[in-house]
């Protein structure tokens, strides 16, 4: 689906400095510059120039791949409203945290990044930064809200598709970033460079799975192998730099939030009490 | 001399910055004007090789200004959503 769009591409929106309590003022002046960062978001979204859509868009699949793909992902969603709700239930500062990650992945994944080496644009995912947070599971369910309003305001995928589509963001994207992490913590890995992987693996184990259903849902009585490793290269050349740029992110906000806010990282179990610094 | 070695390091790093700016730019130049996205130079068509086109969305708005619109609100909600949250964060209390 063709719209017009960023050539920049570069939507993060800077975060207004902390204010202190009763410092009413400064509170203010807090909202002004959210405001100020959304409008920076949104125009440079907006500086008109044809691009197009990532995900996969409406009708590709048949009928029945779409429903599959809906069938596939209902019990994540089930297992993540539940979540959700015991994680508010336990404790309400997770509240602004799943808002933030919603916003996050909302913007990073209509966000077009042109890749001068392929000569195309395509989108971070966000969704490996959300699996470290809060886990996979409201990962998950974050990802499908964020591509069911693409899919119905900005053309952006399609209801068709949208059970495919979050299956392989959400559920696929979310574990391997979440599993990434967790295996280079385990293997002694900084916050940094665990983060770093867990981005990483998350945008490529993304596009993988975006292959693989693309490939099952159109490939009729063509084999299966030869046609998915042809969508797979196909994505190559733009997902590999995109990859690295969404590994730098997700490194970027874990340990911008472990300087900020370490006591969430280490309810989230993302830090141990021996990493906490000393400050906190 | 340290005022010599400042100069010097800014002189190397002007040096530096200044060529691998204007080769990002020049790359840039080179690429397809177009700056397709992933879903019509690859998704869209290998789908269409193997009979498969992608239809109208079910609220289609077009390819004018209120798509160009709609791209400004969800840029401004998502935002304005993302600072307020931070802000929440980061607060002290």
């Amino acid at each position: 689906m063709r719209w017009k769009h960023s050539k920049g591409c570069n939507a993060a929106a800077a975060p207004p400095s902390p204010c202190g309590r009763g410092a009413g003022d400064g509170c203010r002046g807090g909202l002004v510059k959210a405001g100020g960062a959304s409008l920076a978001a949104g125009s440079l979204l907006l500086v008109a120039t044809p691009a197009f859509a990532m995900h996969i868009s409406e009708g590709i699949l048949p009928f029945s791949w779409g429903v599959f793909w809906y069938l596939a992902l209902l019990p994540f969603l089930f297992l993540a409203i539940r979540r959700l709700n015991a994680m508010a239930r336990e404790d309400l500062s997770m509240k602004p945290l799943v808002g933030l990650l919603a916003a996050v992945v909302f913007i990073v994944s209509c966000m077009p990044i042109p890749v001068p080496t392929a000569g195309t644009c395509s989108h971070p995912c966000g969704t490996g930064v959300a699996a470290i947070l809060v886990g996979p599971l409201v990962s998950v369910l974050i990802a499908a809200v964020s591509l069911l309003i693409q899919a119905l305001f900005l053309a952006h995928g399609g209801l068709s598709t949208l059970g495919a589509n979050t299956f392989s963001m959400g559920v696929v994207g979310s574990l391997a970033g979440w599993l990434a992490f967790r295996a280079a913590r385990r293997m002694g890995g900084s916050l940094a460079v665990s983060g770093f992987l867990a981005g990483l693996l998350a945008d490529w184990g993304t596009y993988a799975a975006t292959s693989l259903i693309l490939s099952l849902g159109i490939r009729g009585d063509a084999p299966l192998w030869p046609l998915f490793t042809k969508v797979v290269l196909a994505f190559l050349p733009t997902q590999l730099p995109l990859g690295i740029l969404e590994g730098v992110l997700s490194a970027g906000m874990v340990t911008l939030l472990y300087r900020k806010r370490p006591d969430l990282l280490l309810r989230m179990r993302v830090i141990t009490d021996k990493e906490l610094p000393s400050n906190a | 001399m340290p005022d010599r070695k400042r100069i010097l390091k800014i002189l190397l790093l002007h040096a530096t910055l200044l060529p691998t700016l204007l080769f990002a730019f020049y790359v840039f130049s080179l690429a397809p004007k177009s700056w397709e996205g992933v879903d019509e130079a690859v998704v869209e068509k290998i789908a269409k090789e193997h009979g498969r086109e992608a239809s109208d969305p079910l609220i289609d708005p077009g390819s004018g200004d209120l798509l160009l619109f709609g791209f400004l609100l969800a840029g401004s909600a998502g935002g304005f959503a993302a600072g307020y949250y931070w802000r929440q964060l980061t607060r002290k209390d």
